[in-house]
């Protein structure tokens, strides 16, 4: 028996209005995967990855997560999205609760865990990425690669089968972006399967299984990072990867 | 008799105070009481509104917006002589204390809304969306995520709307309330003397300060807000 996709994206369409950003994107994301997503400025990679768990409602084709359509009406989507994480660029933390109070809201709420039991694995999950010493704390007292680990750890916490990162690194100082992208290294180590878009190349050509790249909403280029990056076939990704070398 | 002799005679007069006091005290009664009443129930009104706002239902959202407006605009006391007057003529007759504490609710209700709302909408949309992509409900995230923050966002003109609408339980001497003011108004005019009014004031502010102070560690407890 082959494997299934955990995430398979079939002709998948996406509009705003008259504004077509998606415009049949086709991709299978296998379990223990890390997938890199790679494009311009408006190319519709966050679209894509909101489509994935319905923060966007897509307006054509399907998402398929672990062999269910979850565009169809009848599915429930507040328990699909338990088995499939986000990280936000923002980190999105709620201000008013502690990290563990941030990474245990979902096991009280959705999982209906008691508080001993929910403190129990959300202090598993901050000790994953190695903040159990700022369990207490607020967020705005953590540094903004501190605030990003615990954003991991609320996703990693209701153990999905997929994480959608959405440029986790964008809005950290660049001192702080290693701790996260290094925390992401050792999530893809225990097998888990991870969709990430990224602005940071040096990262997605040394640690995914594959690289997407998209332009104008659709899937222009993709393959090993190796053939991406060393040996890019398209003339889309040359500019865009010239452009890229040239900024840094 | 010396000026200040006067001045004590005048406002601080204890002949005037011992006789009075008792009356003065039945008032602070009724208006706290009042007061308490309608913060209760102001508030829970206002939040209750406010979340149904949130649930974008249009036309839904257009009547609570007209309420918010309309009552925010009138002055209270027209709503209060409507209520005491109006109702009984369509078989719905209300004592004076029942017509205080409908029409300030009502009031106090108006303006939460708008404050709760403002503080909805002062929430970056990440908020919610990081509560659905963990599985949360709409409710659930309203609850735990959204209101907790816009509660804290709107304490300061909350505060400032109790205190502000609890005195206006004064404006219940047009339908014979035995509030404190009220109560103060008569005995002083009995009495030829204003001590009692100085009396009223001190009410006042044994009532009022307190909720102030609380107010105020309220929100030096909430300082994690950047
Ligand atoms: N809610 C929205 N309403 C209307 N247009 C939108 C909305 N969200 C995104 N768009 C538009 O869709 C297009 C794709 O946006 P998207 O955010 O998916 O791009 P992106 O590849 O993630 O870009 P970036 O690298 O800047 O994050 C853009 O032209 C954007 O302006
Ligand atoms: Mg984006």
């Amino acid at each position: 028996m082959s494997p299934s996709p955990i995430l398979e994206l079939v002709g998948l369409h996406k509009a705003y209005g008259s504004l077509s950003v998606l415009r049949g994107i086709d991709l299978r994301v296998w379990p223990g995967e890390m997938v890199c997503v790679i494009g311009p400025s408006g190319s519709g990679k966050s679209s894509m990855l909101r489509c994935c768990n319905r923060l966007e409602e897509s307006t054509g084709g399907q998402v398929v997560v672990d062999g269910v359509d979850i565009t169809r009406a009848d599915v429930d989507i507040n328990t699909v999205r338990q088995h499939i994480g986000m990280v936000f660029q923002q980190f999105n933390l709620y201000p008013h609760l502690t990290a563990l109070g941030n990474v245990a809201l979902a096991l009280r709420k959705v999982q209906g865990k008691s508080k001993a039991e929910a403190e129990t694995l959300a202090m598993a999950a901050l000790e994953r990425v190695g903040l159990v010493d700022k369990a207490r704390v607020y967020p705005a007292q953590l540094s903004g690669g501190q605030a990003q680990r615990v954003g991991i750890a609320r996703a990693i916490v209701l153990e999905p089968k997929l994480i959608l990162f959405d440029e986790p690194t964008s809005a950290l100082d660049p001192e702080t972006v290693g701790e996260v992208l290094k925390v992401m290294r050792q999530l893809r180590e225990t097998g888990m399967t991870m969709l990430v878009v990224t602005h940071e190349m040096g990262f997605a050509r040394a640690a995914a299984d594959r690289v997407i790249f998209m332009d104008g909403g659709v899937i222009v280029e993709e393959g090993v990072p190796a053939a991406v990056f060393g040996a890019p076939q398209h003339e889309r990704t040359k500019a865009f990867l010239a452009r890229y070398h040239a900024a840094e | 008799m010396s000026d200040f002799e006067r001045f004590i005679h005048t406002f601080f007069n204890l002949e005037v105070a011992a006789r009075y006091w008792p009356d003065i005290l039945s008032g602070l009664g009724v208006t706290a009481g009042i007061g308490l009443l309608v913060a209760v129930s102001g508030l829970a009104l206002g939040v209750a509104l406010a979340v149904l706002r949130a649930m974008q239902i249009r036309p839904l959202s257009l009547l609570i917006i007209a309420f918010a407006d309309i009552l925010r605009a009138l002055p209270p006391l027209v709503l209060m002589i409507i209520f005491f007057f109006a109702f009984p003529l369509i078989g719905m007759p209300m004592n004076a204390f029942t017509t205080v504490w409908l029409t300030l609710t009502l009031v106090l209700a108006a303006y939460a809304e708008e404050s709760m709302w403002g503080g909805i909408l002062a929430l970056p949309r990440g908020q919610s969306e990081a509560a659905r992509s963990t599985g949360l409900t709409w409710w659930q995230t309203m609850t735990a995520v959204i209101l907790p923050q816009a509660f804290r966002i709107a304490v300061p003109p909350l505060t400032n709307r109790v205190i502000a609408i609890s005195k206006n339980v004064a404006l219940g001497s047009v339908v014979a309330l035995s509030e404190v003011l009220n109560n103060a108004q008569s005995a002083s005019s009995l009495s030829a003397n204003p001590t009692p009014l100085t009396m009223a004031a001190f009410a006042y502010l044994l009532l009022f300060l307190p909720v102030m102070l609380a107010a105020r560690r309220l929100e030096r407890r909430w300082q994690w807000k950047v």
